[in-house]
């Protein structure tokens, strides 16, 4: 197998004296899906947050391609240029309409011209059914309608790797296949994606890889068949089992 | 019925008024129509001196105070000595009276008669209004600013935006549509505080009145003054009001983070 697009290696941070992440080893070859699991404040969004250099890493490394891209001596633009974020909280810009956010990067980072970055745009809002929406703004549309422009906002600036951050987890339970559906799709498109999740079902069909985190490190990692199946070590077996009681999986 | 106990007000107020023993006096000394009618050409023009401070003092008030209010923001270690510069700024102009720093700077600058400092009261006024205003219009800035939701700035910098980019696009114009009716209010102090650059000697409206009172011993001329300022910021009032009844409509139906 080539060498992965993400690899996360030995990524240790700490807030304060909480230490988060104790070093975290998570690789993500292309057109592979990752998913994270874990426990509330296990670290998955703080994994993806130093990821995506929203965060500094204290230990560790993160290549991105190859490339080491926490050494200081990056530039932490040019490489969130290359990655696609989304947020739990969608996070889209009220000011701009859905058009608007979508454009935004492409034209003002990429430097594609309007009409290419319109043109892609739509036809992105057109895979995941929101065509008509272009010209809204955000807080005109359902919380399942928002996350899916979040979605296409990140694909539109092509990245190497998508990141997810529980992306349903804010949503009302009949909003979240229709987003699920569309990462699904982006998926089977050869997307590479690493995205923590509550959601085990889904992770379960989509997922190449579960990776589960506790304690600040990646306890146990395979495929969803192994680790949600027949898991090796007693604290994901616990964990499963308060997900399984808790009626998502 | 609102009306109705308004009117009836007005009319008691203005009888007990009319029949006060003074009244015919204070009639003839502060609201005589001739005097009004004579003195409104001269007051007039030395509203426009005022209105010339207005204008050129909002626009500097506003781009030095948005400056201020983004070096206050600004993070880490090398930005520190401008932070402290910016922070330092508006205490020291937040707290103190406008008088006193139309006084320092008006009578101070030109004491020092070093070359090319304009000692023109109209140059030497607006530069002290708009030190003391800037400083609270920073203020108004930095908490429009930091009322925008941090997820908002994570989103624009996972974008690939620059600070810089991510500040003009996505912060700054969030911010100023939480502050603008807050800057209208201001506007509106700035409106009547304009007036006392007169302290300074520059002929204005108020400086102007002051002359006509002095020359005809009546004192109609400062009411007619006064009324001039009420006739300018009312329109700025009631714009900040339908601004602010805007925003709160919108806050109210969730729109704003
Ligand atoms: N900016 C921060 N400052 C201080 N502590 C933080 C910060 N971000 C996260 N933490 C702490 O790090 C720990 C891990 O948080 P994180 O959000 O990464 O967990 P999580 O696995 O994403 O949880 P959840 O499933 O609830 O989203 C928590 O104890 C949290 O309090
Ligand atoms: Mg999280």
């Amino acid at each position: 197998m080539s060498a992965p697009v993400l690899d996360v290696r030995g990524v240790v941070k700490a807030f304060g004296s909480n230490v988060v992440l104790r070093g975290v080893d998570v690789a993500v070859a292309e057109h592979q899906v990752v998913a994270l699991i874990g426990g509330s404040g296990s670290g998955k969004s703080t994994l993806l947050r130093c990821a995506s250099l929203l965060e500094t890493v204290d230990d560790g490394q993160v290549l991105l391609d190859g490339e080491d891209v926490t050494d200081p001596r990056v530039d932490a633009d040019a490489v969130r240029r290359r990655l696609g974020v989304v947020f739990q909280a969608y996070n889209l810009f009220p000011h701009l309409s859905v058009l608007e956010n979508v454009t935004l990067a492409p034209t003002v980072v990429h430097g594609r011209s309007r009409a290419e970055a319109r043109d892609e745009a739509t036809a992105l809002l057109e895979r995941v059914g929101l065509a008509d929406k272009a010209g809204e703004y955000p807080d005109r549309l359902s919380g399942g309608q928002q996350q899916r422009v979040a979605i296409v906002r990140a694909l539109a600036v092509r990245p190497r790797v998508l990141l997810l951050d529980e992306i349903t987890s804010a949503l009302d339970p009949e909003l979240v296949g229709e987003v699920l559906r569309v990462v699904r799709e982006v998926a089977e498109q050869g997307m590479t994606i690493l995205m923590a999740t509550h959601e085990m079902g889904f992770a379960k069909q989509v997922a190449d890889t579960i990776a589960f985190l506790d304690a600040g490190v990646v306890l146990e990692s395979g495929p969803p068949a192994q680790v949600l199946a027949d898991p090796q070590e007693a604290r994901t077996r616990q964990f499963l089992a308060r997900v399984i009681d808790a009626g998502r999986l | 019925m609102a009306l109705v106990s308004t009117l009836l007000f007005a009319v008691v107020a203005y009888l007990v008024v009319t029949r006060s023993p003074g009244w015919p006096r204070v009639q003839t000394t502060f609201f005589s129509p001739q005097v009004a009618l004579d003195s409104l050409p001269e007051i007039a023009r030395g509203l426009l001196l005022n209105l010339r401070v207005l204008v050129v003092g909002g626009v500097l008030v506003l781009v030095v105070g948005l400056l201020v209010a983004i070096a206050r923001t600004l993070r880490g270690p090398a930005f520190a000595p401008l932070r402290l510069l910016a922070t330092g700024y508006v205490d020291l102009f937040r707290g103190m009276p406008l008088i006193i720093v139309l006084y320092l700077v008006g009578f101070g600058f030109p004491a020092l008669g070093l070359q090319g400092v304009p000692t023109s009261p109209f140059v030497l006024g607006t530069a002290a209004i708009v030190l003391v205003y800037a400083a609270y219009v920073a203020e108004v800035f930095r908490a429009g600013i930091e009322s925008v939701h941090p997820s908002q700035r994570a989103a624009a910098r996972s974008l690939g935006l620059t600070h810089r980019q991510s500040m003009r696009i996505v912060v700054l114009p969030q911010a100023l549509r939480t502050v603008t009716p807050a800057l209208l209010n201001d506007f509106v102090a700035l409106q009547k505080d304009v007036g006392l650059i007169s302290v300074l000697g520059a002929i204005d409206a108020v400086r102007s009145a002051q002359i006509l009172v002095g020359r005809s011993f009546n004192f109609t001329p400062y009411v007619v003054a006064g009324l001039l300022f009420v006739l300018l910021a009312v329109p700025t009032a009631r714009i900040a009001d339908a601004v602010s009844a805007r925003a709160r409509r919108r806050q109210q139906s969730g729109h704003l983070l």
